[in-house]
């Protein structure tokens, strides 16, 4: 409880917020780094998560791909990326996106894959085109568990942010690894304080967003569905 | 109906019990448990530093001790010096090698350098009680200053003090608690005036990717050990240091009272065989040729005759 209150202490002391290692600088480096890797990582996983939702090809592959991406330790990753490239923001940047692809991708093809069958068969049938179909029906239906993959990857990607301190002089990881090696706990814990915190306001903003992105109606309708007796929009909330 | 929520209930409650018990489990693990009276107060517990060639050595104990007779416990990569310190002081660790200038810093912030044998007479007196130090090895792996050899050479470097030479900026990569060492970055521009660019984080302790970093100009400035291999194989050149700023580093063994007087004649005759070409041949096999620790461990004591 001690060390607790001398992390807040920490988190409070006016001179750890100035200078190059000043508390919202590195706020701000480590919300910076998340946002360009969720970009990069969505920019990978989403046109692809979208073409295996709709084709329906290639899925088993993307499962097990995704499933080993996950597997892979990021320290790890991290090292063997750096040992290659030399130390400095790239390899972070690769590390973390390697972690962030899986959960994106997986939101993005089951988004398409929880939809209805016989809606995207209405689609067609009122001649919407195969693009259209995509870009009307299946992105806004689909968004939800998109947005839900976001919000995985946020998760997982703030928090492995921290890494990146490993070989380059970035974000909240810095806290950490001093705090560690030089055993000032309050500096460490008060780190990690600063990442959990973080961490909740970007759920709370992702919970927020996940509730408005259901499109206009789609509730009321998975309703009637639902005492049809099909089980796949329930698994789409 | 009844069934199926008997049946969900019994279900949830084998989960809940099965977290429970994991948990439980996770809780009891502490690395650092002393553990010494379930295990009898034979057992000498061999601790080493988070780095490979600290963990040669104290493998090199361990079958040591363990070829005369004694049980140990290997509690090793503990961490770094500030971690494991207070682990050694309360005795929770029987023997830890060490490094006697380092060592002495860490107990004693302003004490005075010197040479080998003046730095092991000081480590003796500044030790807590409960604690000593055998018989220090010929085997010595400080810190260093280190920069390329083309660096070096553009500037004309020999010792440390000649970096107030170099005309561009220098960047200075280690791990994070280098920036406070004594011989950090502030020691650099306070004792010779030598102006720092910036730090750069590299938490592997001048491993491969500190090395990588030196060589690729990313940064100018490493604090390397000197029993490195990597200094030969990379053509780098650790800085002379005239003025003491880094202390001797004799490895030694830090024992608790624990250790007995067999005990610590088995250690003093590993100490008196491990001189300092020894020590960069052994690191040499761990990095060059990724030998594993015990391993190079059983093949240097057999070569010696000490096992």
């Amino acid at each position: 409880m001690n060390l607790f209150a001398s992390a807040i202490d920490w988190i409070l002391d006016p001179a750890n917020y100035v200078g190059l290692n000043a508390i919202p600088l590195r706020i701000g480096q480590h919300l910076v780094f998340t946002l360009v890797t969720l970009l990069i990582a969505s920019a990978i996983a989403i046109p692809l998560g979208y073409l295996i939702g709709h084709t329906g090809r290639g899925r088993g592959l993307a499962v097990t791909t995704s499933g080993g991406l996950r597997a892979i330790p990021t320290l790890g990753l991290l090292t063997l990326v750096a040992l290659w490239v030399g130390i400095g923001v790239v390899a972070p940047y690769v590390a973390l996106t390697v972690l962030a692809i899986p959960p994106i991708l997986a939101g993005a093809y089951t988004g398409f894959e929880a939809i209805e069958r016989r809606t995207i068969d209405a689609a067609r049938a009122v001649g919407m085109s195969e693009l259209q179909i995509v870009r009307k029906v299946e992105v806004p239906l689909g968004l939800p568990l998109l947005i839900g993959g976001l919000r995985s990857a946020t998760l997982q990607v703030i928090a492995t942010a921290t890494l990146a301190a490993y070989v380059a002089d970035l974000g909240l990881g810095r806290y950490l690894f001093s705090g560690l090696k030089t055993r000032d706990y309050a500096e460490m814990l008060g780190g990690s304080i600063l990442v959990i915190l973080l961490a909740l306001v970007l759920e709370g903003i992702f919970a927020l967003i996940q509730r408005f992105v259901v499109p206009r109606g789609v509730s009321g309708r998975l309703g009637t569905t639902t005492t049809l007796g099909t089980g796949s929009p329930a698994a789409a909330r | 109906m009844f069934t199926i929520t008997r049946g969900r209930l019994a279900l949830v409650s084998a989960v809940a019990v099965g977290a429970v018990v994991a948990l439980a489990g996770c809780a009891s693990g502490d690395p650092l448990d002393e553990g010494g009276s379930a295990e009898g107060s034979e057992t000498l517990v061999v601790g080493s530093q988070d780095y490979y060639s600290n963990e040669i050595i104290a493998e090199i104990y361990a079958q040591a001790l363990e070829n005369g007779g004694f049980t140990v416990d290997r509690q090793f990569r503990i961490g770094q010096r500030e971690a494991y310190l207070p682990e050694i002081e309360s005795g929770s660790i029987d023997v830890f090698p060490e490094y006697t200038g380092s060592l002495l810093q860490a107990l004693e912030a302003d004490a005075a350098g010197g040479t080998a044998d003046e730095v092991y007479t000081a480590l003796e007196a500044a030790l807590p009680d409960g604690v000593s130090v055998l018989d220090r090895a010929d085997a010595s792996d400080q810190n260093s200053w280190t920069v390329t050899q083309a660096f070096a050479d553009s500037y004309g470097l020999t010792d440390i003090a000649s970096l107030t030479a170099v005309t561009e900026p220098i960047t200075v990569g280690g791990n994070s608690e280098l920036e406070t060492r004594p011989y950090g970055p502030t020691a650099l521009k306070e004792k010779y005036g030598i102006e720092i660019a910036g730090f750069t984080p590299v938490e592997d302790s001048g491993g491969p990717l500190t090395v990588k970093a030196l060589v690729d100009n990313k940064i100018q400035l490493a604090n390397i050990y000197t029993a490195d291999p990597n200094i030969a194989s990379n053509d780098l050149v650790a800085l002379d240091d005239p003025d003491g700023l880094f202390f001797p580093d004799n490895v030694v063994p830090v024992v608790s009272d624990k250790v007995d007087d067999s005990a610590a004649e088995i250690l003093n005759e590993v100490s008196a065989a491990l001189d300092a070409d020894t020590l960069v041949a052994l690191n040499a096999q761990s990095v060059n040729d990724q030998a594993a620790a015990d391993t190079i461990a059983t093949d240097w004591l057999t070569e010696q005759g000490l096992i």
